[in-house]
């Protein structure tokens, strides 16, 4: 963990509901897709938790949907603006258990966090393959971005506007994966987890009050204890998740 | 050259500032981004007989004027506090550390207590009476002066160090439990403990936090606990930790002047992971701008004349 100053460069949306922010400074402290970042909004007493969707030395891309008072302030942050942000907080995703095939299973704002695993995935020369499911097309982002980055995508939506009608698990019939990543609703991660046939690795969310391990307010049980989605998450592994 | 020494109960800080329990867990996480042992100590993450793992989540709301949490009490219990955190501390920090404690029973604080005592790491027992968090548990005890005397009595009996009782805001006269706890042998008193406190979430049409109520805290309860510190400083002759949302160096020598010997400081820890270091670099600064030459003269200042 680190404590940063970063300096917005964009903060556009991407969909009516859900914005793409680009920011510059400082990220040696993300060592692993699947961080977040813990950021400091004036008027607000806590910082917001945002997943990493991408970086590389000096900058990094979020992807945030709006969902409260926090977030709907941000998109009204103008480039220029800095913001103290916390970085490279949480565990991350593993890339070295991937195999040949892994696939990525997203749902939603659960989709930034794998665009930067597919990143490494695929400079790692892994076949990646991901199914995305949104509630309808006006929703869909990222998913060209990770088709361009050779990923075979799966599109799905609840409603049929785009894509297969339907949800993620459907998405991943007769898909041959070595291992699974995904990030997403927690109804979705578990009906994912009961049909997962691999080893895999699950991102959860919670509200949390420091982001680094402090305060035990985003505690879960897992089969190897109590464990902090914040700290010892938000990755979990699969066999160690309790519902 | 100022003087931010004070002596708590008999054992000298450096400075009075104590990061509060619950928000800085047993300081490991703390090092990690600066060396904690500029801190006056720390109280560390209250710990009961057994190992707990708390309410469930979401566990964590937010206010105007800062937090609501409904942790309840996670920690892995005495035996593991000793045996495990208290090492891992021993690497990093090389003062005594305040001991936060909370209970069920008279007995269960007790035993707790005694555990405690044979840790030579330990300085001060903080005796949690004031978790709002738990049932039949914390605040149960604080609430009024007779049980706060009861455990007070059965913690002093099986230690030697310094004890000092945590108080509760919820109590309907604060400087009455104060006084009963002095009175049952207490080496002081902290004060105030979370505020209890409720959000609703407008799409649910329910209590944000699964535990329905958690305990505020942050800047929107600092005058409060001025105002208890204040009270209680009135009612009682034994020294008093003052917090309660305290976040910068000004808002310590408020606290102090309001009758604290030492000051506690918790959310600001969550949202400025470098809250304590920064308030004790600006101390001395501080105290220049208000001609405070020792912090010890302006203990209880507020009060003369």
């Amino acid at each position: 963990m680190k404590q940063v100053t970063w300096t917005i460069t964009e903060n556009m949306p991407l969909t009516p509901d859900t914005y793409r922010l680009r920011l510059t400074g400082d990220t040696e402290a993300i060592t692993a897709p699947g961080q977040f970042v813990n950021l400091k909004l004036s008027g607000f007493y806590l910082r917001r938790p945002i997943s990493v969707c991408d970086w590389e030395p000096g900058a990094a891309t979020l992807i945030y949907k709006v969902l409260g008072h926090g977030t709907a302030a941000m998109t009204h942050l103008p480039a220029g603006t800095e913001l103290d942000v916390l970085t490279g907080l949480g565990n991350g995703y593993n890339t070295s258990l991937a195999g040949e095939r892994p696939l990525l299973v997203g749902g939603g704002v659960g989709i930034p966090p794998l665009y930067g695993l597919a990143r490494r995935l695929t400079a790692e020369h892994r076949q990646v393959a991901a199914v995305l499911g949104y509630n309808r097309a006006s929703d869909i982002f990222l998913a060209e971005e990770l088709h361009a980055l050779g990923v075979t995508v799966r599109l799905l939506t609840a409603d049929g506007s785009a894509g297969t009608c339907g949800l993620v698990t459907d998405g991943m019939e007769g898909v041959n994966y070595t291992h699974l990543y995904t990030c997403g609703p927690e109804a979705m991660l578990h009906a994912v987890w009961q049909r997962c046939r691999t080893d895999g690795q699950f991102s959860f969310e919670e509200r949390m009050g420091c982001g680094f391990g402090a305060c035990m307010g985003c505690t879960c049980r897992t089969k190897y204890g109590h464990k902090r989605i914040c700290k010892d998450g938000p990755v979990l592994r699969r066999e160690e998740i309790v519902w | 050259m100022v003087n931010t020494a004070v002596t708590l109960c008999g054992l000298p800080l450096e400075n009075p500032v104590i990061p509060a329990s619950g928000t800085f867990g047993y300081g490991y996480e703390f090092a990690q981004i600066y060396d904690i042992n500029c801190l006056g100590t720390f109280s560390f993450k209250g710990t009961t007989l057994t190992p707990r793992y708390g309410n469930p989540t979401p566990r964590i709301a937010e206010y105007a004027g800062g937090l609501l949490n409904s942790v309840g009490l996670q920690n892995p219990g005495v035996e593991a506090v000793i045996r495990e955190e208290l090492p891992r501390l021993r690497e990093v920090f090389h003062k005594p550390v305040m001991a936060n404690v909370s209970g069920f029973s008279i007995e269960e604080y007790a035993q707790v207590c005694r555990q405690l005592d044979g840790a030579e790491q330990v300085g001060w027992l903080e005796v949690n009476i004031s978790c709002p968090n738990v049932h039949g548990g914390g605040a149960a005890f604080g609430a009024d002066p007779r049980t706060a005397a009861a455990v007070t009595r059965a913690v002093r009996d099986v230690t030697k160090k310094p004890v000092i009782m945590k108080l509760s805001p919820a109590a309907a006269d604060i400087a009455a439990v104060a006084r009963a706890c002095q009175e049952a042998g207490a080496d002081g008193v902290s004060l105030i403990n979370t505020l209890p406190g409720m959000r609703i979430d407008l799409k649910r049409r329910r209590p944000l936090l699964a535990n329905g109520t958690g305990g505020m805290s942050g800047p929107g309860i600092f005058p409060l606990a001025v105002r208890m510190v204040y009270q209680v400083y009135e009612a009682v002759d034994i020294p008093i930790v003052g917090m309660g949302g305290v976040s910068t160096a000004e808002d310590v020598l408020e606290l102090m002047l309001a009758g604290a010997t030492a000051v506690g400081v918790g959310a600001a820890n969550l949202v400025e992971p470098c809250a304590c270091r920064k308030i004790i670099q600006d101390l001395p600064a501080a105290m220049e701008r208000y001609g405070i030459q020792q912090l010890t003269d302006i203990i209880g200042g507020a009060h003369h004349g």
